[in-house]
């Protein structure tokens, strides 16, 4: 019962992570697999929170045997959710200069060019 | 019909062998003239100017962004000038310019969007063991990414529709782009065919290109292009 507000807040916290996989989603920056992997892996993370019984079953089926600690368990999501953003980010980064480093040769090429063989005769 | 055709080069440091591949391209195709286009790829020597003394269009990255990158902007010039059939070559001279017409016939023919100039049909020149390995571990890991067989996933000789030249979207900036060319064939249900040619290895070459090494790289990449 003491564990009410964490695992809501934890359950809130996850439920936004989904929402953020969605939105990747439908604006394109996600493909298919990486949204059912990221989208069940929170939802899986949900189960664990709302239902701890349920890692407490895993935990001993692995021969662990020790239940859910709430810091550690919160701060793994939030590390898995940094580290997802930031991979994102990074990948985004990546993507940007590319097209920067791609508009400016293709500018710069159009610019120079003068006259250039393009009717190939095959 | 004429068709317009643009041959893509990407080029990362290759001043040493790039003038050689282009002459040779250039007399391989003198009867149909095709533009030959360097993508030069924020070399540090001087690949840009050689390749530009041997006659070749060159677009100039500022700063190295990849094979992936270099082969994507490629297209887009193609795109930009409205090219009908897109060739890609190695700047490392491992690909004969001899093999150009065979690699565009079943695009001219109307038979495929894309085609793989494929090593390991052919009888002449052989591909060494060691790289014969990564390619058929490349060749898994392209089918079981994306659904698509073929005999040589990581060939650098290929061919584009005007289709595919529309609809091909690289994302993959680095060496992983081989394989992820197969995922936009089947994403656009685009015809892929395959055409034997012939693979010049060189000492030169063989240390231009990939490595045992760089293949698990590639993997891990693709795994995290994926899990995005």
């Amino acid at each position: 019962m003491s564990q009410l507000p964490s695992r809501l807040l934890l359950t809130l916290f996850l439920l936004f992570a989904v929402s953020r996989v969605v939105l990747r989603r439908r604006e394109g920056t996600i493909s298919l697999g990486s949204f059912l992997f990221w989208s069940g892996l929170w939802l899986l993370a949900t189960v664990g929170i709302i239902r701890p019984d349920f890692t407490t079953y895993i935990a001993k089926s692995m021969g662990i045997g020790r239940g859910a600690d709430v810091v550690i368990y919160s701060s793994i999501v939030i590390l898995f959710y940094l580290l997802f953003r930031t991979h994102i980010m990074i990948e985004n980064l990546h993507h940007d200069i590319t097209k920067i480093v791609r508009d400016i040769a293709l500018k710069e090429t159009k610019a120079r060019s003068t006259k250039h063989e393009t009717n190939s005769n095959i | 019909m004429k068709h317009r055709v643009v041959i893509i080069i990407p080029a990362f440091n290759e001043a040493q062998v790039l003038p050689q591949v282009i002459k040779s391209t250039r007399q391989q195709t003198l009867s149909w003239r095709p533009q030959i286009v360097v993508v030069n790829d924020g070399s540090s020597d001087a690949t840009g100017e050689v390749a530009r003394q041997a006659g070749a269009t060159v677009v100039t990255h500022r700063l190295n962004r990849g094979l992936g990158a270099a082969l994507g902007t490629g297209l887009a010039y193609a795109k930009q000038v409205g090219a009908d059939i897109a060739v890609t070559l190695d700047a490392d001279g491992q690909h004969d310019p001899a093999d150009i017409r065979k690699v565009i016939a079943p695009i001219i023919k109307r038979q495929a969007d894309v085609v793989i100039g494929t090593r390991l049909n052919s009888n002449r020149g052989r591909m060494p063991l060691d790289r014969l390995t990564v390619n058929w571990l490349s060749n898994l890991v392209t089918w079981l990414l994306f659904g698509v067989w073929t005999s040589d996933s990581q060939s650098g000789f290929r061919a584009f529709s005007k289709q595919a030249i529309l609809s091909l979207r690289l994302k993959t900036e680095r060496m992983e782009v081989s394989s992820e060319i197969f995922g936009e064939i089947h994403r656009h249900r685009l015809r892929l065919a395959e055409v034997p040619i012939r693979v010049i290895y060189t000492d030169y070459s063989r240390r231009k290109g990939q490595s045992s090494l760089n293949a698990g790289q590639i993997f891990f990449k693709l795994m995290l292009r994926l899990a995005r």
